[in-house]
């Protein structure tokens, strides 16, 4: 038996071979990404400005759902099937690929000087020698509410967190509309849209967020404690049901109309500018009281990266470089407004909302989620997942702040040493 | 077996005919890669996807590391509850359906054939159905209370209504399995006890009931197998993470993790297969249990 | 049973008890039909009310039908779930008349051989299959899924074909035999008897097969070579937020298969009641 499944496997290899003496011409590269919802941006606008240029290299957008992105890729990966390019996480998920070899150094791409320091850092080696990907664009968070809504209860953007509570009382107590508009079902948004929108305002930014690397800092103490106490008075102003709302639902829930305000971020604004048939606005995350200065998370979302073993590195890399030029920044920022491009180059943005968020930048200092960087490098635990748990726990009041605060840090400590 | 085999009259060449194709793609595409994946379980990789062999470190890791352990009981467990459901809800549901049609009332060919249907669809597409009717965003719970009880994201009761799910999509296979047997116990039995005045409950349970054992054993063993290999229902409705707080995580959303990774977690192929390997052994010894004590005895009193 | 039994229940009561339970198993189906033909407001507004002429609306099919190529999922699907079933009649068949019919030593032992798999679902050597697929150089075809559903058929087909081939009376093979057929055409006359059982075998292999998600995904992801639930899953990823979309891909997904039951049932039936689970 043995040896016939042996030479069944020998003909049908025979047969894989001759197959590859054929397909010359024309070479084909394709995109793994999670931007499923990008997909015909990339067939309409990115890919043909591309082949504008370059006629000769077919390139395929080949998508899989966001959830089942980085498990399809591995498979994929290991089972030596992926495509040539590589849309990549930041941080410690992509620098895994890097390190076993699935993503190619791209430190000699002509074209990387066009992207700062800061852009490039969700995509190096830790001691920052080895750049692996180019990076794409980064996502600010912040709140995004319906103006009508907002002008029928004669109500303005709250700047502190006290006006904003007030706020939330106020359309409460109205009763017509949920004030705020949030599910907790799907756990990363309690996270990604509660957690760490507010958080770097109660953590000082940068200095909150390094600290939890050199340990300095701790989820259970401090400004991260007080980020989890004022994500818990939230709990009164979601719509009923909220435990069973997942992020789409929500979405629909504010696009219909029958919320006030949206926690999210700049990527949703493409979206309800299709759905919402009401005006939108949209205001940083309010002051703690005491705090002059605000700061926003502007997290390096996505980039491009090239699979090491790829069999059409040449035009793989053409299009990396291409993608380096103001020219794909320009595109894409416009295409997909709220994508906020990480070239040096000036790019005008032609969505008012999206200048908005944008704008931000100037009067506040940026950060990045607090979980991205080295801290969820762990096999087992790790802690953005943890503070998708934690957030949901205190929004579904199965747990008080102080004791999700807790659990985070303890497994933390579990496996994380700072560098002394 | 009884009927004479006449194996010497010439070269079995055909017997080898008829089995190779079968037992070639078989061997080939479903034992060779359970092996292999049984074969990883023993083997680790560090940070440079250097491959080497550890033996059941993986398991010894699975069992003891605090972390991982209690992620396999709390999914063992969760499993458990699942199949516990199945038991007290299907089977019975599906044994009285079953009952019901064979009654041969009019109209239970379209009876059954409707009844069915649930278990011809695709789970991922059942699990986003229900997940839909049950959000309060499409609020089909309050035009039917009912419904409100049945709720995915609180920790008490997700699990309860992904078990309910998946009794309604598949309590059509005990149906037609206790519909089949029913219909070959033969007349004869039944007569002979109405002619003693024996009434229908009485028949049910004395003589319907222990002719139903066999068919009960198949469809007890059949809902242990794929309620511990379930994983798309969790899967399309809750997400890989088997929320809330890991409430409805069963051991194949487990495996999954484990192997193929979330989010920002990498999988690990190796710890992955390690998984599955327990998943076998307990899929293993139920088969066995059945197997050897529920069959045997169910044999014995039948003789 | 004869219509004089006595049951525990008045034929009025069955009747109820056994509608309430056709409508609770009919029911999320029909809401999902009856609302992807309907405007998104009505979807929202009024759920449970059949789509009027008012809020009539096609428009979910039309984001189907325009961003998504469902004409070539179906075909896909259809071409693997045929495929697929042919080869497990066809050597099932062929393995279940060696095991029933012949004598041979490790008999016993390759029947066990083959029903392990039964037990035991094929997912769980995922990544060594893509990695045979990709060494044969077929992933991302068709022909690494239908592979992969055979070998996970066979083993039901084994199991349920050999159960009835023992029922089936020698003398009838030996009348060919003395007859002077060789042993193939005395598998061939004897085929159309256990026709009912093939009935069982597709139904409950064309089941898995065309509702597959998994392997779709891993084995053969690209555009031309999805299946319906994986463009499906796909469609539902992308357009999550748009119910009018939503609801007609899940629609889409669930018809094929209901009209293919619903022509099959009475084979099913037939299969079941006949012996086909001893």
């Amino acid at each position: 038996m043995k040896k016939s499944a042996a030479v069944f496997l020998l003909l049908a290899g025979g047969v894989a071979l001759a197959g590859l003496a054929f397909g010359q011409g024309k070479t084909k590269i394709s995109i793994e990404s999670w931007r499923n919802d990008d997909l015909k941006i990339w067939q309409n606008e990115i890919i043909p400005a591309f082949n504008k240029k370059f006629p000769d290299i077919e390139v395929t957008f080949a998508p899989s759902a966001p959830a089942e992105y980085n498990s399809a890729l591995d498979a994929k990966l290991q089972g030596g099937s992926a495509g040539d390019l590589i849309t990549c996480r930041p941080f410690d998920k992509s620098l895994e690929l890097y390190n076993k070899g699935n993503l190619a150094s791209l430190n000699d791409l002509a074209g990387m000087g066009n992207f700062s320091n800061v852009a490039k850092s969700a995509w190096q080696t830790d001691d920052g020698k080895n750049t692996f990907c180019v990076p794409m664009a980064s996502v600010i968070h912040g709140f995004i509410y319906n103006k009508a809504i907002f002008a029928e209860l004669g109500l303005k953007e709250p700047k502190t967190e006290a006006e904003f509570f007030k706020i939330l009382a106020t359309i409460k107590k109205n009763g017509k509309y949920a004030p705020l508009v949030m599910g907790t079902k799907d756990q990363w948004e309690s996270a990604t849209v509660g957690f760490q929108n507010i958080g770097p305002n109660y953590w000082q930014g940068e200095t909150g967020r390094l600290g939890l690397i050199a340990g300095k800092a701790k989820y259970n103490t401090g400004g991260f404690l007080r980020t989890f106490q004022a994500l818990s008075k939230w709990t009164p102003y979601l719509e009923q049901g909220y435990q069973s709302v997942s992020y789409p639902d929500a979405q629909n829930l504010f696009s219909l109309g029958r919320g006030a305000i949206y926690p999210s971020g700049s990527w949703e604004i493409s979206g309800f500018r299709a759905n919402a048939k009401f005006e939108l606005g949209a205001f940083k995350p309010p002051l703690p009281a005491g705090a002059k200065k605000c700061y926003i998370s502007d997290h390096t979302d996505i980039a491009t990266g090239l699979n090491a073993n790829s069999k059409n590195k040449e035009s793989a890399k053409k299009f990396l470089e291409w993608m380096t030029t103001p020219e794909f920044a320009e595109i894409y920022a416009n295409a997909l407004p709220g994508f906020f491009s990480l070239s040096k180059a000036k790019i005008k943005l032609k969505d008012p909302l999206a200048q908005e968020f944008v704008s931000w930048r100037d009067d506040c200092d940026s950060t990045i989620r607090s979980s991205y960087q080295i801290l969820s490098r762990n096999e087992k635990l790790n802690n953005e997942n943890d503070l998708w748990a934690a957030s949901a726990g205190v929004l579904n009041g199965t747990l008080t702040p102080k004791a999700a605060a807790d659990m985070v840090q303890k497994n933390l400590d579990g496996w994380y040493k700072p560098k002394k | 077996m009884t009927s004479m085999r006449k194996l010497n009259r010439k070269f079995p060449v055909h017997i080898l005919v008829f089995l190779f194709p079968a037992v070639l793609i078989y061997t080939v595409f479903m034992i060779y890669p359970m092996i292999d994946s049984l074969r990883l379980s023993l083997f680790s990789s560090d940070a440079k996807n250097v491959v080497h062999w550890v033996g059941l470190e993986n398991y010894r890791e699975l069992l003891t590391d605090p972390t991982l352990s209690n992620r396999l009981w709390g999914a063992l467990k969760n499993n458990l509850i699942f199949f516990v459901i199945h038991m007290c809800v299907q089977n019975p549901v599906g044994l009285l359906l079953a009952y019901l049609l064979s009654l041969k009332i009019r109209g239970s060919v379209v009876y059954r054939t409707l009844i069915f249907t649930p278990t011809v669809l695709s789970v991922v597409i059942v699990g986003f159905a229900w997940k839909l009717i049950l959000s309060p965003l499409w609020g089909i719970s309050s035009h039917i209370p009912l419904l409100n009880l049945m709720n995915l994201g609180v920790e008490n009761s997700a699990l309860i209504t992904l078990s309910l799910i998946s009794v309604w999509q598949y309590v059509g296979i005990p149906m037609m399995l206790f519909l089949a047997s029913i219909i070959r116990i033969p007349e004869e039995f039944l007569e002979a006890a109405r002619v003693d005045g024996a009434n229908a409950w009485t028949i049910f349970w004395k003589i319907q009931f222990p002719l139903l054992l066999p068919t009960a054993g198949i469809v007890g063993v059949l809902t242990f197998v794929g309620n511990f290999n379930a994983f798309d229902l969790v899967y399309s409705a809750q997400g890989a993470l088997a929320g809330p707080s890991f409430s409805t995580d069963l051991l194949g959303t487990f495996f999954y993790r484990t192997f193929f990774g979330f989010q920002l977690q990498g999988g690990n192929p190796y710890l992955g297969s390690a998984v599955a390997g327990i998943m076998l052994l307990i899929i293993l010894v139920g088969v066995l249990i059945y197997l050897f004590g529920f069959q045997r005895r169910i044999e014995n009193v039948e003789l | 049973m004869n219509p004089k039994t006595k049951t525990f229940f008045s034929h009025a009561g069955v009747h109820t008890v056994l509608l309430i339970y056709t409508f609770i198993a009919l029911f999320p189906t029909l809401l999902i039909v009856m609302n992807s033909l309907k405007a998104r407001l009505s979807i929202f507004g009024a759920p449970l009310e059949p789509p009027l002429p008012s809020t009539f609306d096609l428009v979910g099919y039309q984001t189907v039908f325009s961003s998504a190529h469902f004409e070539q999922y179906f075909l896909n699907s259809l071409i693997v779930t045929i495929i697929s079933l042919v080869l497990i009649l066809g050597f099932g068949a062929m393995a279940s008349f060696a095991l029933a019919e012949y004598d041979f030593q490790t008999n016993p032992l390759l029947g066990i051989y083959l029903a392990i798999g039964i037990m035991v679902p094929i997912r769980l050597g995922t990544v060594s299959l893509l990695k045979m697929m990709v060494a044969l150089g077929i992933n991302n075809t068709l022909f690494a899924l239908i592979l992969v559903y055979v070998a996970s058929g066979i083993p039901l087909a084994v199991f349920v074909l050999t159960a009835f081939f023992k029922t089936i009376p020698k003398e009838l093979k030996d009348a060919g035999r003395i007859d002077g057929a060789s042993e193939y055409r005395v598998f061939w006359l004897v085929l159309p008897l256990v026709r009912p059982a093939l009935g069982t075998v597709a139904i409950f292999n064309m089941i898995p097969v065309w509702n597959d998600l998994w392997f779709p995904l891993i084995l053969a992801p690209l555009e031309s070579t999805k299946t319906v639930i994986l463009g499906a899953e796909v469609f539902l990823g992308q357009f999550i937020s748009d119910w009018n979309a939503v609801l007609a891909a899940l629609t889409l997904a669930v018809l094929p298969i209901l009209v293919l039951y619903i022509i099959f049932s009475r084979q099913l039936i037939r299969g079941l009641t006949q012996g086909a689970v001893k």
